[in-house]
């Protein structure tokens, strides 16, 4: 029971994470109809950040903090200088400009940094085992919960309370008539992206301590973002929530519970193997199927 | 539909050279004791048959799949499977990657022409995915290691794939039959019809024409193309993965494509050798161009970084040059022709 | 083309006098992990290497040596191309180094089809030991079952009744929870492998330990890999109830970021830094004397008895290469002294060699270093052994 517990406040977790990568995905795919490959790149440039100014602050906390800054500031630079000229082109131009920003980035930070990866390690505090309820969990995971559930609630309210929220909604429904009010679009196209940078670096620099910060790190949880999306419905901040919880879950427990499961019919060796490639199908087996079945997604922007 | 031979542009006569030059590549390795260009060749005649067949569903169809390497991989696992089972024989191996590949393109195509534009690019990438893992969870066959594969397909005495040179004439003749057949496809009615549902879906089904059925015959015969390629692959590196399989690997085929020009049948094939040559040249350029101005140590270092040259060169040919290559030689040809007038 | 004529002037050349037929560089293509969160452990080989060639005046019997050294960004299909790329463009006489199994597993092919000498200087998988094994492969590491083997014979002197095995699913993996099981007497009550590289995350495995119930876990995480592991395994709390057991997972790479979480975890090499042999000592100095602020592994260790095993060919060959069977003959003998104070090859062309048990100590500078505590077990030869064909 105690393992049940603990591998769904893994789920939960690593759910809330994929949360504050595929937000901001949502947002820009949803508002300025851009297939965004790049966000990963933020999210590595998140890690990198925070691993350079924890090393050069000496304090995890203000690290973060200026990495986050620092993300955001790049994200907005790259609406400006080659997102903005994207924008109302088809899909295509969309993955091959973005997926030419990833091998940029990539390459950077290879510059930048050095090819073998940094690590960010966390203060003392941070490490201990945290005891709840007369169990033991890691202190770190339970903050990545609550800062996510924090940021969750946040943007909830940025969105659905402040005059800029329902302009981003509006934008999400239907682009043409906020621009047609008169809204200046470009700076709010400025601000959405930067938001979904900042989101996608702070998922990034919260992940690096669990993680190592490395060149290409964004690559395999940037499709997990997009399944996300999809999954959710495009522009939907709702149905991203939902969505990552899903596959944050199907993730967490599939890993832990197939392996026993595929014991009984398979050698260890077979099921541990087959186990994890098993869950991540699933992922991308629900996809497909609520594609098929219900193309707009779970919670579509427009009928909101 | 009588076969008449292209026009004489300068696009076609840089196309047709291209394509003897590749035929004389190996007599120039033998030569220039260069074995290794002839291992690189054979890569690019092999990967430029995939950018032809995603060509015919991406610049024909107007069909953004972003999952076409997941044919390399179904066509390579075929071959891998059936060798680790001790089937070496081609005429096994080769049907049975084919159907392989069919059937899978027939599925998922059937399922995935149902969404449209951004969910079309999704539903594709989720089903390459869905195979990726697949194969990385199989320990019989390796997992995520991947398989070695020890002996090549066989087919007759006289025919040996193991010779880098029969080898490589083999996805030669294979790439020129594609070409030839490709060509007469996209201008046969069938290609017709699918360009037409490319600029106005709508229209064409108002016509009258089921272009679901079009599409969907489209995307198997593209599927099985690129599993052709991936028996090749397979036979080439004598070993199988699924990173062959990953989204990035597709993402590199759609590269291909669009740097040669999209909706042309011979652009994915400038495409194919641009990108990979460049992949090796693009490095020496940089080692070389740096000396006289960074000198020969820092030259050297800046060379392991072409990717920065190539990530926003990407960037400016989606931007600037949307023909790509075949865009550029018609360009070139036609300033060549006003310039003959005037 | 070049090495044909090359091949059919040594044997006119042959003739008239041996020593004519001598190359005039010897080319060594060197394979390891150079970019990603590995890359340490690369530069550690190719560190150990260049000492070696330090060492030996750059010149092996005489002749001037080239090294070229690839990045196989820790994928099969990479190091498979770079290695290749090494045989057929740079024409290399030797190819050495990987780390991984899996890349040393795609890139086997090649190699033996070109008649080239592999030495291998870290990996060494089961399937290379045995029905794949090859006159044109050595190994100057050791068989992957062997290290676990040594631990799971240590855990029965700790009388440790059951253990919980947590490794990376490759072929690295596999070999070594296949061989802890196969030495350690108690129960094995359940058995993880994760995804590699790209799985850092062992919250649900550490959670499975932590329900088994077992007295002890072992596991196998090399280079970065092994600071989460070791840092989550310290986070969830286990370190007080499930002590650990390790092959490859704690060394002086990783120590430094390891730190406290390292001490009292024991592990098994078949070379630590103190081992009291003349050649070490000097392998020692010099390498921190040419690298300073860094500390040599048996990663390094490996590969600088690698460019030995090269070296002790091509000297008894006088340079003349062309004769494989020759080449074969002089490496099998393992004339030289290596680091970890001499071994023989099996017939299989891996060693049969001493295994110790390390531990961490804080050094005379305050500083966390391994230490060598015991014997486990003395001229080791792996399991496969009897399943390679060559005699």
């Amino acid at each position: 029971m105690t393992l049940f517990i603990e591998q769904c406040l893994n789920g939960l977790q690593f759910g809330l994470l994929l949360f504050m990568l595929a937000a901001g995905l949502t947002l820009v795919f949803g508002i300025m109809d851009l297939v965004n490959l790049a966000h990963g790149s933020l999210y590595m440039m998140g890690a990198y950040f925070a691993a350079t100014f924890t090393a050069l602050t000496g304090s995890f906390i203000a690290g973060a903090v200026v990495g986050l800054a620092a993300t955001l500031v790049v994200g907005m630079a790259v609406e400006v200088i080659a997102m903005r000229r994207l924008y109302g082109r088809d899909h295509l131009d969309h993955v091959l400009g973005t997926f030419g920003l990833i091998l940029f980035f990539n390459e950077l930070v290879r510059i930048i940094w050095g090819p073998a990866g940094l690590s960010l390690p966390l203060p003392g505090w941070l490490q201990q085992p945290l005891s709840i309820f007369g169990f033991q969990y890691s202190a770190y995971r339970f903050s990545i919960i609550v800062v996510s559930l924090a940021v969750a609630a946040g943007l909830y309210l940025l969105v659905m309370r402040t005059r800029t929220g329902m302009l981003i909604r509006a934008g999400a429904s239907n682009r043409e008539m906020v621009g047609a009010l008169g809204v200046n679009i470009k700076l709010l196209y400025t601000l959405v992206f930067g938001l979904g940078a900042a989101l996608a670096g702070l998922a990034g620099l919260m992940n690096a301590p669990i993680l190592t910060v490395q060149i290409g790190m964004g690559e395999n949880i940037l499709i997990l973002a997009f399944v996300i999306t999809v999954i959710g419905g495009i522009g939907s901040i709702r149905g991203a929530l939902v969505a990552a919880l899903f596959v944050g879950f199907i993730d967490t427990l599939g890993r832990s519970y197939f392996p026993d499961i595929l014991r009984e019919m398979l050698s260890p060796t077979a099921a541990s193997t087959l186990a994890p490639a098993l869950s991540s199908m699933l992922i991308y087996l629900l996809m497909a199927i609520v594609l098929i079945v219900k193309p707009e997604g779970l919670f579509s922007a427009g009928q909101r | 539909m009588p076969f008449r031979l292209p026009p004489l542009t300068l696009r076609n006569v840089v196309v047709a050279l291209v394509l003897i030059a590749l035929a004389l590549l190996p007599v120039y390795s033998q030569l220039a004791g260069d074995r290794f260009a002839l291992t690189l060749f054979t890569r690019i005649v092999i990967l430029a048959l995939s950018a032809l067949s995603l060509n015919l569903i991406l610049g024909f169809g107007g069909m953004m799949s972003f999952g076409h390497a997941v044919y390399l991989g179904i066509g390579g696992y075929a071959v891998g499977m059936l060798a680790k089972e001790g089937i070496y024989s081609g005429f096994i191996q080769w049907p049975v990657a084919i159907l392989a590949s069919a059937l899978f393109a027939l599925v998922t195509g059937a399922l995935s022409l149902r969404t449209r534009g951004v969910y079309f690019i999704m539903i594709t990438l989720a089903f390459a995915q869905m195979a990726y893992y697949i194969v990385s969870g199989i320990a019989r066959y390796g997992g995520d290691d991947g398989l070695t594969i020890y002996k090549r397909s066989q087919f007759f005495e006289a025919l040996n794939l193991s010779s880098k040179t029969q080898f490589y004439y083999v996805c030669l003749v294979i790439l020129y039959l594609a070409i030839y057949f490709l060509y007469r496809l996209v201008n046969s009615r069938f290609g017709m019809v699918l360009q037409g549902t490319r600029s106005n879906d709508a229209r064409m089904r108002a016509i009258g024409f089921s272009t679901y059925r079009y599409k969907l015959t489209a995307f198997v015969i593209a599927g099985v193309l690129c599993g052709i390629s991936g028996i090749l692959l397979a036979n080439q590196g004598d070993f199988v993965s699924p990173s062959m399989m990953y989204w990035t690997r597709s993402g590199d085929l759609i590269i291909m494509v669009v740097l040669g020009g999209m909706g042309t049948v011979a652009g994915p094939v400038m495409g194919a050798i641009a990108f990979l040559v460049l992949e090796e040249i693009l490095p020496i350029l940089i080692k070389l161009g740096g000396v006289p101005f960074v000198g020969a140590s820092a030259a050297a270092r800046a060379s392991e970084y072409w990717m920065i040259v190539m990530g926003p060169l990407l960037l400016l040919v989606v931007l600037f040059a949307r023909g790509g290559i075949d865009g550029l030689l018609n360009l070139i040809g036609d300033k060549f022709k006003q310039r003959g007038r005037s | 083309m070049r090495r044909t004529l090359l091949a059919a002037g040594a044997a006119i050349i042959l003739a008239a006098g041996p020593a004519a037929a001598q190359n005039k560089t010897i080319k060594i293509g060197f394979v390891s992990t150079f970019s990603g969160p590995t890359a340490v452990i690369g530069n550690d080989m190719r560190n150990s290497f260049e000492l070696a060639l330090d060492h030996m005046g750059r010149k092996m019997g005489g002749i001037p040596v080239e090294v070229i050294y690839e990045d196989d960004q820790q994928k099969p299909d990479v190091g498979k191309q770079k290695t290749e790329k090494l045989i057929e463009s740079d024409k290399v006489d030797f190819v050495a180094g990987y780390i991984w199994s899996n890349v040393l597993l795609a890139s086997l092919k090649p190699v033996i089809d070109s008649k080239t000498f592999l030495i291998s200087a870290n990996a060494g998988p089961s399937q290379i030991a045995g029905e794949l094994c090859s006159p044109f492969f050595f190994s100057t590491s050791w068989q992957n079952d062997q290290t676990p083997q040594a631990v799971g014979l240590y855990m029965n002197q700790k009388n440790v009744k059951s253990v919980f095995l947590i490794g990376p699913n490759y072929a690295a993996g596999k070999d070594m929870l296949a061989g802890v099981a196969s030495t350690f007497k108690g129960k094995v009550v359940g058995q993880e492998l994760t995804t590699w590289p790209t799985q850092l995350d062992f919250s649900a495995e550490l959670a499975k330990a932590k329900a088994s119930g077992a007295d002890a876990i072992f596991v196998f995480y090399p280079g970065a890999a092994g600071v989460q592991f070791l840092n989550q395994y310290a986070a969830s709390g286990l370190k007080a109830t499930m002590p650990l057991y390790t092959a490859f997972t704690v060394d002086e790479l990783s120590l430094p970021l390891q730190k406290d979480n390292a001490i009292g975890v024991p592990g098994a090499q078949q070379w630590v830094h103190d081992l009291p042999n003349e050649q070490n000592k000097k392998f020692v100095e010099d390498y921190r004397k040419k690298y300073p602020g860094l500390r040599p592994t048996y990663y390094g260790a490996q590969s600088y008895d690698a460019a030995q095993l090269i070296n002790s060919a091509v000297v008894a060959t006088k340079g003349n290469l062309s004769d494989k069977t020759a080449v074969q003959k002089a490496m099998e003998k393992a004339d030289f002294k290596s680091l970890r104070g001499g071994f023989k090859f099996g017939n299989n062309h891996f060693p049969i060699q001493n295994f110790y048990l390390q531990d961490v100590v804080k050094d005379a500078s305050g500083e966390l270093s391994l230490k060598t505590v015991a014997t486990i077990v003395k001229d080791d030869q792996d399991r496969f052994a009897a399943k390679c064909p060559m005699k």
